[in-house]
């Protein structure tokens, strides 16, 4: 279980964060909704230490993130950067396989290339991709590939952020189902962001909505329609109209 | 804003931060070594090193070896000749490639090379956030990224530096032999008897340092840069800047060592 209580991060003046409160239970699927820039990528790097909050306590089962032994902390993670954040000096397999090629959980270079060729598959790339280097794929095919490595150790928190932003109708379909399956299947806990409405449905337990450097609304995504939470309606709807300033 | 004062204050305020730059740079310098030694050991990538920094310099380290000792050879045969002292060409230029082009020639080319290219890419990892993908895959960037390249250059460089010396006298003896009417053995007799160990260990000793101060300009720089392209571009200047300008004192402080008792 994840707990976040009153994080607050500033960069500068300017206030990203201002008393987040959320828990995340072990097994379920979050979904993090909200504006562009309202600070949902820097949430998902102050749970994994990447940046430190100013304040604020976030835990892990109970024990301080920043107390936490960090290797033992991290081997239980798993991370889909926003822009893939593929290594671009390694062939795209040994992008995937990252970990099972070094560390605690090395193993046989074959083994892990097969295992690499099937976390590649599961996201949607035949086996001839594994050779290339992320520089030769597209955009799409990069944050698939960044999908795979997140998964490839199997880890029992994966964090996803925008894992279907510059995807085909199609191929998000697939990624949404897949991650559906890590939760169900493997009984991972997730946290993914996105701006894709359709995604939250299938993905999501809970959804969260951050505006405003707090938490807005966070439910049921069973609730979320009826929430009766102006902000999040007009969310939803993708209405200029409403509390939300959209500046043009 | 006291007029008199505030020049003061900024004068104050550069030599703290100064101060504190240093203070980092030589934190990271003593972590760098640090984790040369303790696990886990990323042999791949200290092999990848080696090849980089080591082997694809050597075209470079020779032509500019080459060059140097050829032009050296012609310097001190005119120079000398004002004094009729134009025989000592074998001598002068085994001791001044041995002992000060050398090392000093290879360590600029080093941080010309391979400091803006270590500075470049570990730059690029960062604002494309590689650096912080490392780290959520249970990598440390410092064992990962900065004690393989670190490890090499240490490694590696004081060869190169040999290598180069050997070419520059090489140089001066083509031209001491072909163009100045030195006869070859004796040329070669000449350097050989003329040169002490010490003339060598400190060759071979200042190419370590160079490497080492080249290295890490360029990692420290890399995982301190700013964020964009611009980021990169400035991360890449300061490295080569700073790596050129301590290889020069350290050049300095060094010779000093070795050759003044
Ligand atoms: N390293 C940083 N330094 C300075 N400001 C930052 C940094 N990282 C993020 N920010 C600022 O924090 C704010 C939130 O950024 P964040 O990336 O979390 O947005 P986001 O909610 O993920 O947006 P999007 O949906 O567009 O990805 C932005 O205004 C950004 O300018
Ligand atoms: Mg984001």
């Amino acid at each position: 279980m994840i707990e976040l209580t009153d994080v607050h991060k500033s960069f500068g003046p300017k206030k990203v964060l201002a008393g987040v409160n959320l828990t995340i239970p072990r097994g379920e699927s979050m979904v993090v909704i909200g504006g562009s820039g309202t600070g949902k990528s820097v949430l998902l790097k102050c749970i994994l230490g990447l940046m430190t909050q100013d304040s604020g306590t976030i835990t892990l089962d109970g024990e301080d993130t920043l107390r936490a032994e960090r290797d033992a902390f991290l081997a239980r993670f798993g991370m889909l950067f926003q822009g893939g954040a593929l290594f671009d000096s390694l062939p795209v397999w040994q992008n995937v396989a990252f970990r099972l090629l070094r560390g605690s959980l090395a193993r046989p270079w074959p083994e892990a290339r097969e295992i690499a060729v099937e976390k590649l598959r599961r996201v949607g790339l035949t086996a001839d991709v594994a050779d290339l280097f992320p520089a030769e794929l597209s955009g799409g095919m990069q944050k698939r590939v960044g999908l795979a490595r997140a998964i490839a150790a199997e880890p029992e928190i994966i964090f996803f952020d925008e894992p279907t932003t510059g995807l085909d109708p199609i191929m998000s379909g697939v990624i949404n189902d897949l991650i559906r399956e890590i939760v169900v299947e493997m009984g991972a806990t997730a946290m993914t962001i996105t701006h894709d409405m359709s995604s939250v449905r299938v993905i999501a337990d809970k959804v969260a909505m951050i505006h405003g450097g707090k938490v807005q609304w966070t439910g049921p995504v069973a609730d979320m329609d009826a929430s009766g939470d102006p902000y999040l309606t007009q969310f939803i709807s993708g209405s200029a109209e409403g509390p939300i300033e959209a500046v043009r | 804003m006291k007029p008199l004062t505030s020049p003061l204050a900024a004068l104050g305020r550069a030599t703290l931060g100064f101060l504190a730059m240093v203070g980092r740079v030589a934190i990271f310098a003593g972590q760098s070594l640090s984790h040369i030694f303790r696990p886990p050991f990323y042999p791949r990538e200290l092999l990848n090193a080696l090849l980089n920094i080591g082997y694809f310099s050597l075209p470079v380290v020779g032509l500019t070896a080459i060059f140097t000792g050829a032009a050296l050879a012609l310097q001190i045969y005119s120079g000398g000749q004002r004094f009729s002292a134009e025989a000592v060409v074998p001598q002068i230029v085994a001791i001044g490639m041995v002992r000060e082009l050398g090392p000093v020639l290879v360590g600029l080319m080093i941080a010309a090379r391979v400091t803006s290219s270590i500075a470049a890419e570990i730059a690029t990892m960062k604002v494309t956030e590689q650096i912080d993908a490392l780290v959520t895959l249970s990598t440390h960037p410092m064992k990962y990224l900065t004690a393989p390249r670190v490890l090499a250059a240490i490694l590696v460089v004081p060869a190169l530096v040999g290598i180069g010396d050997i070419i520059g006298i090489m140089g001066g003896y083509i031209v001491g032999t072909k163009q100045l009417g030195f006869a070859p053995g004796a040329y070669i007799n000449n350097t050989w008897n003329f040169l002490e160990t010490a003339d060598i260990v400190s060759s071979l000793v200042k190419g370590a340092v160079f490497g080492f101060i080249a290295a890490v300009m360029g990692c420290y720089h890399g995982m301190n840069s700013g964020r964009g392209a611009q980021g990169v571009g400035r991360a890449t200047k300061t490295s080569v800047e700073a790596a050129a300008i301590l290889i020069l004192a350290a050049n300095f402080l060094l010779t000093s060592f070795f050759f003044t008792s």
